[in-house]
């Protein structure tokens, strides 16, 4: 005997109700660093990964790098830091959104590259009930064939190469890539070595990333619903 | 089972004359010759010590290495490390044969080192794929270019896999490496004749990221972010066995409010991985509202996380000598209150799977590690305390906090999918008790101690919530890294992983997956 579906209505509704209103819950996103003026320039050298760097007018800050070390959160000159989760960006050289024809349905396919637990806890969020994937009309799919969109995690090790390039040509045009977390923009902490490619881009050509690391569930969300053209992207780079 | 006296009786009879036992920091510690390693380890096992990892270290000079194995005895805290030199050109005596938990270490060592191990029954393919890498790279030796890249895919020889199975219509039916929804990537070969999994293979290291390698010559400092980042869901536990480390070569002490608030934050990220292992458990089953449940108190506990520590999976928390900033006192009482909470909700869960039997029937009497298997193959964490292991670093070699908390660890011995998942939920009511009185009887005072880099060499240890970790370290005269070595616990459980699976049906698999609740991440590094 199972009251399962009786379980489930009772609980309500527990999804965000993200993007008509504003989701400010804490604890929904790490945030990340702000560029600033006001910072004398001491921070830069406590950054470990050169995301932080000395500009004319203060502080910029290249979200690429940014891996929410906290380093520049805490401590004297303290950057201020958002709590924001928009943050998907083109990338260089990437095409553009896939337009009206996927507002209502989009495929998605998840490749695990050699992303480490985080990015994947991340990404089996955003079909969880908090976030909800499918009112958007966005889903999951278990082969590239049947893929609009190729969501990749982690450096690109040496042995996952073959098999992203396969999956990415096995999928129909037109297509697009986005590349998630820090390690698949660049290699993040891995950097490029004999191991790991170095990014996504590598191996095969990239329309959007999503800076963090790892993203939260709603900066995943939101880079897909850039992938249709329904947010905006912002830049990688921000001064001050 | 064995008192210390008779531990050190027996290192004395096997060392060699000339360099003899030494004992400090509770450990014991023998020098012995490539020869003497086989006998001596079988009679350490004999003795009920535990086998914890192998360090191979490269000699500075020659072309030598020295390998270190390190055992522990469960019941009298006591670390054993047997030293062993290799000269030049010369092989090493295999222990796998004799100590099965030791296999995968050999293998791992032969690929990345190219020592080769006489008398192993198995090396060749394994870390580096033949498919992808050139047959004499061994990328951990110190001559070679962490920069420089040596595979191109399809340079390799053609790999096909070991095939056991000698039937009419049998096949080798490959799961992966890019396969479901969202699983991490690897390989699993299911041998069957039509139906039933007869024996299967699993082939990993799909994700190898070189980390031990890229982290050589590399300040300490930076590689606190690859300790957290190799395997970001039991970052905290890496990251405080990696700083560790580094304290004890140091010979800093933590102050004690970080000593309870690490502990505090390792049962916190144990919760939530728990939480999570359940909810895919629960999804596998097809039970959809369990999953969302599941999930439901694990985005709970990661914005709790979030809140309190700026961080969902508690990375930039940890650093040599305590914490990296001071939590305050609000946060925390909002973090017990919260905790206290998604426990609560978890026990309804548990309740409403137990009752539940579209789920129990598929992980009861399924996926079984029978507690012999679980013995022979040293499996570590919830997978071994459910098999009849009562295996727990916490208990076995308290560190930190855990030397004056007294820690609760659930056992089980069916060996099930179901046995693992009540280990589950006792270990998470456990480390929610353990949070609420740590942070009730929480010292006030520092979070950090200056802990300079100095040359040294180290051993740490931590209860992942997989399991045991071992974190070796050795720092250069320079305070840079000239060797760590990442014993990850899903190094053991992988290794054990495919025997579970036997006699299953083909649709069992990803439940028995499930149920094991293991990071391809943190085993492939």
């Amino acid at each position: 005997m199972s009251a399962w579906p009786l379980y489930s209505l009772l609980r309500g509704i527990r999804t965000t109700r993200w993007p008509r209103q504003e989701e400010t819950a804490p604890g929904v996103s790490p945030g990340r660093p702000q560029p600033s003026a006001d910072a004398s320039g001491a921070v830069v050298g406590r950054c470990p990964t050169a995301a932080l760097m000395r500009i004319a007018n203060g502080v910029a800050v290249d979200f690429a790098r940014c891996v929410h070390c906290q380093r520049c959160l805490h401590g004297e000159d303290a950057l201020p830091w958002s709590r924001d989760f928009a943050w998907t960006a083109h990338a260089p050289e990437g095409r553009s959104s896939l337009g009206r024809r996927f507002r209502r349905s989009l495929h998605v396919r998840y490749i695990d590259a050699g992303a480490c637990g985080g990015c994947m806890g991340e990404v089996r969020l955003i079909d969880a009930p908090p976030y909800n994937l499918h009112r958007f009309g966005i889903f999951i799919t278990a082969t590239p064939r049947d893929a609009d969109v190729l969501l990749v995690g982690g450096p690109v090790t040496e042995a996952m190469r073959m098999p992203l390039r396969k999956a990415y040509e096995a999928m129909p045009e037109p297509k697009r890539v986005v590349a998630m977390g820090v390690c698949a923009i660049n290699g993040g902490v891995f950097g490029k070595s004999f191991a790991s490619a170095g990014g996504v881009a590598e191996v095969v050509p990239v329309d959007f990333v999503i800076p963090g690391c790892p993203p939260p569930p709603l900066a995943i969300i939101h880079a897909l619903l850039a992938v249709t053209g329904r947010a905006q992207t912002h830049a990688s780079e921000q001064q001050p | 089972m064995s008192g210390r006296a008779e531990l050190l009786d027996l290192l004395a009879a096997n060392a060699r004359p000339d360099v003899g036992v030494g004992g400090a920091h509770g450990a014991l510690r023998a020098e012995v010759t490539p020869k003497a390693v086989p006998d001596l380890a079988a009679k350490l096992i004999e003795h009920g010590c535990q086998f914890a990892t192998l360090v191979v270290e490269p000699a500075r000079a020659d072309g030598g290495f020295t390998l270190r194995y390190f055992f522990y005895a469960a019941n009298d805290a006591t670390l054993i490390e047997i030293t062993a030199a290799i000269a030049p050109g010369s092989s090493a005596l295999a222990i796998a044969d004799r100590v099965h938990a030791a296999d995968w270490h050999e293998r791992e060592a032969e690929d990345l080192y190219g020592i080769r191990f006489e008398g192993h029954p198995f090396l060749g393919d394994f870390v580096l794929h033949d498919t992808v890498w050139p047959e004499d790279v061994a990328p951990m030796r110190r001559v070679f270019d962490p920069h420089r890249r040596v595979a191109e895919s399809g340079l390799g020889t053609a790999w096909r896999p070991r095939r056991i199975l000698d039937e009419a219509g049998a096949i080798a039916f490959p799961v992966g490496p890019i396969w479901g929804d969202y699983h991490e990537a690897g390989l699993w070969l299911l041998e069957t004749p039509g139906e039933q999994i007869r024996q299967a293979q699993s082939r990993l290291f799909y994700k190898y990221r070189g980390v031990e390698k890229i982290a050589e010559s590399q300040t300490p400092d930076h590689c606190v972010l690859l300790a957290e980042r190799f395997s970001g869901n039991s970052a905290f536990a890496h990251a405080s066995a990696y700083c560790r480390a580094l304290e004890r070569i140091a010979g800093c002490s933590v102050p004690a409010r970080a000593r309870a608030l690490r502990a505090v934050f390792a049962e916190l990220e144990r919760m939530r991985y728990h939480a999570a292992a359940i909810a895919e458990l629960a999804g596998s089953t097809a039970l959809a509202v369990g999953k969302s449940m599941g999930q439901e108190i694990e985005e709970r506990l990661l914005r709790l996380t979030g809140e309190v520590c700026r961080h969902r999976y508690l990375f930039g928390v940890c650093a040599p000598g305590g914490l990296a900033w001071q939590p305050d006192n609000a946060a925390l009482r909002r973090l017990r209150t919260g905790v206290t909470d998604a426990a609560r909700e978890l026990v309804g869960l548990e309740r409403l799977l137990a009752h539940s039997s579209s789920c129990l029937d598929r992980i009861e009497e399924m996926g079984t590690l029978t507690p012999e298997l679980a013995q022979s193959y040293g499996v570590v964490g919830p997978v071994a305390r459910a098999s009849g292991q009562k295996l727990d670093l916490r208990l076995a070699l308290p560190y930190g906090a855990y030397a004056d908390t007294p820690v609760e660890v659930p056992l089980e011995v069916e060996g099930d999918g179901y046995a693992r998942l009540r280990v589950w939920f006792a270990e998470i009511r456990s480390s929610a008790a353990m949070i609420e009185s740590l942070l009730l009887d929480l010292p006030d005072g520092a979070i950090t101690e200056a802990c300079p880099p100095t040359e040294g060499v180290a051993l740490a240890w931590v209860e992942a919530p997989a399991g045991a970790a071992f974190h070796w370290l050795r720092l250069d005269g320079d305070g840079r890294i000239a060797r760590w070595r990442i014993g990850p616990p899903g190094f053991r459980n992988w290794h054990a992983f495919h025997r579970a699976l036997k006699g299953a049906a083909f649709q069992d698999f990803p439940i028995i997956l499930a149920s094991f609740g293991l990071s391809v991440a943190e085993n492939d590094r």
